[in-house]
C-alpha cells in the first residue's frame, strides 16, 4: 500500500560524525506519528532529509510517493512544514501571511482567497486574521503559522516542536487542530518534548545518537517497560541506553 | 525565616499593569515554581527581584534585607538565569565557567575547587573542552545554571530554564535543583511544565498579571470543581460532537481514549444517564484524578 512517510536506512553523516543511522520508517496517510527523541539525537537532521532540505548520505526513502534522493523539490511542494522557529513575517498580518505561503504554492488567486476563508474558519483565526503577526500571543501566532503550512492542502504536515513555550490552554487547542486535520486525513509527523502529547500519537518512535531505538503504539511501549506513562519510559530507556553508550567507551 | 518575602508587589508600565500585587514567600530549602502564560508577569517579577526594574508598589525582602534600599547586601546572594540567559559559543564549556569565575572574583585555586564541585553534579565534566556552541539544548541549560552557580548564590531565580529541553535533561536538571535545595537554597522557578510543579514544594499559577492561586501542588491539585473521567471509546469525531452537545460535560481526546469533564452539580450516574441518551456506550466509564494541569485551565477560564 501507498505509505505517507518510508525510509531504509536512511543515514546522514557530517564528516565523521553520524547524525542519523539507518533509520527506517513507515507511516500511513492519516496517521499522527509522534518523532520523539533527546535533544541532538537526530530529530531535526532526519525532519530535514524527509522535506528535501538535505540530501542523505547513505539510504533510501519516499515522501507522498517522492523519492527523497531525486524528487525533493516535489516533495517540498507537496508537504507542509511547520516549527516553532519557523516564523511568519512579523509585520505582516494573519491574512498577508497566509497570501505570501499561498502564492509560494502558487494557488491560483480565487482558490487562495476562498482557501484562506476556509482555515479562519477551520482553525479559528477570526479574531486575530487581519493583525500584525509579530505582537500576537505565542497561540495565537502558533494557529496563523499551522494555517500557513497547511495552506496547499498537502497530505502530509511536518511539526517540529510545534507547542514548545505555548501556556497549557493553547496547548489542548491546537491539538484539537491536530485532531480535525488527521480526522480529514492528513498525515501528521510531530516532534514534541511534552510527552502527554506524545501520548496522543498513534505510534511513536523514539531516537537515541542517530538509531530508533523503539516504534510503536504509546501505551505499548509503556507497557513493554512497566512504567507508569510515557514520561518515565521514555526517561528510563535513554538513561539506559546512555549507560551502555558510556560503557563502551572505557570497555573499548 | 522566609528567605525570599515578596509583598503586594505591582509593576505597571504606564497604563498597563504587568504584575498586579503578587505575594510570596520563600523558605530556605524549598523550590517555588510560577506558572502562567505569556504575558502573566513572570519576567517582570524576576527582573523586579533581581534590582534589574524599579517596580511601582509593593516591598521584597532576600534575607531579610529590602531590595530597594539594601540592594548591594542582595546582590552576592542572587543567580538569576533569564529564559535568553546566553553563553559564549565560541568558547568551551570550562572557559565559559572560567570567565564567570572572574566575573565574580574567584582565586585560582577557588575555581578549581568550584569548578570540579559544578562537574560533579552537571555531569559537564567529559565535555569540559566541548565549544557551548556545540553543546546539546539540555546541556546547554546545565551549563548557563552552573555559570550562576560559581559564586553559590543563596537564591535562585530561574525563568523557563527548561522549556524546549527533552524529558531525561530536564529529569537531570531538576535532580540538580534537588540537590541546590537540600543545601539550603531558595528556588524560583518558571515552567509550562505541570510535572515539574509536582517536583515543588509550593507553587504560583498567575495569568495577565493576577494570581489565580498559590500552594503546595497537592493544595492546588484539590481546587478542581467537578470531576474527570477516561471512558474506554474511540474518540472520533462523531463521539467528540455528541459528547460536547451534553450539557455540562465537555470532553478532551486523550490518544485513542476519551475523557470528559463535568460540572461539579453533576454526578456519575447522571452523566452514564446523559451518555447512553446520546448513544455513546458508557460501560466502561471511570474516574481519574484532575491533573495540575486541568485546574490550571479551569482557573484561567474562570477569570
Amino acid at each position: 500500500m501507498d505509505r505517507a512517510v518510508v525510509t531504509e536506512k536512511l543515514t546522514r553523516r557530517f564528516g565523521n560524525f553520524t547524525a542519523v543511522d539507518k533509520i527506517d520508517l513507515a507511516v500511513e496517510y492519516g496517521e499522527i506519528f509522534g518523532f520523539l527523541g533527546a535533544n541532538g539525537a537526530g530529530k531535526t537532521t532526519a525532519i530535514r532529509m524527509l522535506c528535501g532540505l538535505l540530501l542523505p548520505s547513505e539510504g533510501t526513502g519516499r515522501v507522498n510517493g517522492f523519492d527523497i534522493n531525486s524528487q525533493y523539490e516535489k516533495i517540498k511542494l507537496s508537504i507542509g512544514y511547520m516549527s516553532q522557529k519557523f516564523s511568519l513575517y512579523a509585520d505582516l498580518t494573519g491574512r498577508q501571511n497566509l497570501e505570501f505561503y499561498g502564492t509560494i504554492y502558487r494557488l491560483p488567486r480565487r482558490e487562495l482567497k476562498d482557501r484562506i476563508e476556509e482555515l479562519k474558519e477551520s482553525l479559528s483565526l477570526s479574531e486575530f486574521i487581519d493583525r500584525q503577526t509579530g505582537p500576537l500571543p505565542v497561540g495565537w501566532r502558533q494557529r496563523v503559522a499551522l494555517a500557513a503550512a497547511v495552506i496547499h492542502r498537502p497530505r502530509i504536515v511536518f511539526l517540529d516542536e510545534p507547542t514548545g513555550g505555548v501556556d497549557p490552554v493553547f496547548r489542548r487547542r491546537f491539538w484539537e487542530l491536530l485532531y480535525q486535520l488527521a480526522d480529514a486525513g492528513t498525515t501528521l509527523f510531530v516532534t514534541t518534548h511534552y510527552m502527554d502529547e506524545a501520548e496522543f500519537c498513534r505510534r511513536i518512535s523514539i531516537m537515541h545518537r542517530g538509531r530508533i531505538i523503539e516504534m510503536g503504539p504509546p501505551l505499548d511501549i509503556v507497557n513493554k517497560y512497566g512504567e507508569k506513562d510515557l514520561q518515565e519510559t521514555f526517561i528510563k530507556l535513554i538513561r539506559e541506553k546512555e549507560r551502555d553508550a558510556q560503557n563502551q567507551v572505557s570497555g573499548s | 525565616m522566609s528567605f525570599i518575602e515578596i509583598k503586594n508587589l505591582t509593576k505597571k508600565y504606564g497604563e498597563q499593569t504587568a504584575v498586579d500585587g503578587f505575594s510570596l514567600t520563600v523558605e530556605e530549602g524549598q523550590i517555588f515554581a510560577i506558572v502562567g502564560p505569556d504575558g502573566a508577569g513572570k519576567t517582570s517579577l524576576f527582573r523586579s527581584l533581581c534590582g534589574l526594574l524599579e517596580f511601582t508598589e509593593g516591598e521584597a525582602f532576600i534575607a531579610g534585607y529590602n531590595i530597594t534600599l539594601e540592594f548591594d547586601k542582595v546582590k552576592n546572594l542572587l543567580g538569576y538565569m533569564p529564559q535568553d540567559f546566553s553563553l559564549y559559543s565560541d568558547l568551551t564549556v570550562e572557559e565559559n565557567l572560567s570567565f564567570y569565575a572572574g566575573l565574580f572574583g574567584l582565586k585560582h585555586n577557588e575555581f578549581e575547587q568550584k569548578k570540579n564541585r559544578l562537574y560533579e553534579f552537571s555531569g559537564l565534566g567529559p565535555f569540559a573542552a566541548r565549544r557551548a556552541a556545540m553543546l546539546s539544548g539540555g546541556m546547554k541549560q546545565k551549563l548557563a545554571l552552573s555559570c550562576n552557580l560559581i559564586h553559590d548564590p543563596r537564591v535562585l531565580v530561574l525563568d523557563e530554564p527548561t522549556t524546549g529541553v527533552d524529558p531525561l535533561s530536564r529529569r537531570q536538571f531538576w535532580e540538580i535543583l534537588k540537590t541546590l535545595r537540600d543545601d539550603g537554597a531558595a528556588i524560583i522557578v518558571a515552567t509550562p511544565y505541570m510535572d515539574e510543579v509536582e517536583l515543588s514544594d509550593k507553587a504560583i499559577f498567575v495569568h495577565k498579571g493576577r494570581e489565580l492561586s498559590q500552594g503546595t501542588p497537592r493544595e492546588l491539585a484539590s481546587l478542581y470543581k467537578g470531576k474527570v473521567y477516561s471512558i474506554d471509546i474511540f474518540p472520533s469525531r462523531e463521539v467528540m460532537v455528541r459528547v460536547n452537545a451534553i450539557a455540562g460535560v465537555t470532553g478532551r481526546r486523550f490518544g485513542a481514549a476519551l475523557h470528559v469533564y463535568t460540572t461539579a452539580d453533576m454526578n456519575r450516574d447522571e452523566l452514564l444517564t446523559n451518555l447512553e441518551k446520546a448513544g455513546i456506550d458508557g460501560t466502561a466509564v471511570s474516574e481519574i484524578p484532575a491533573e495540575l494541569e486541568d485546574v490550571f485551565i479551569q482557573l484561567m477560564g474562570e477569570e
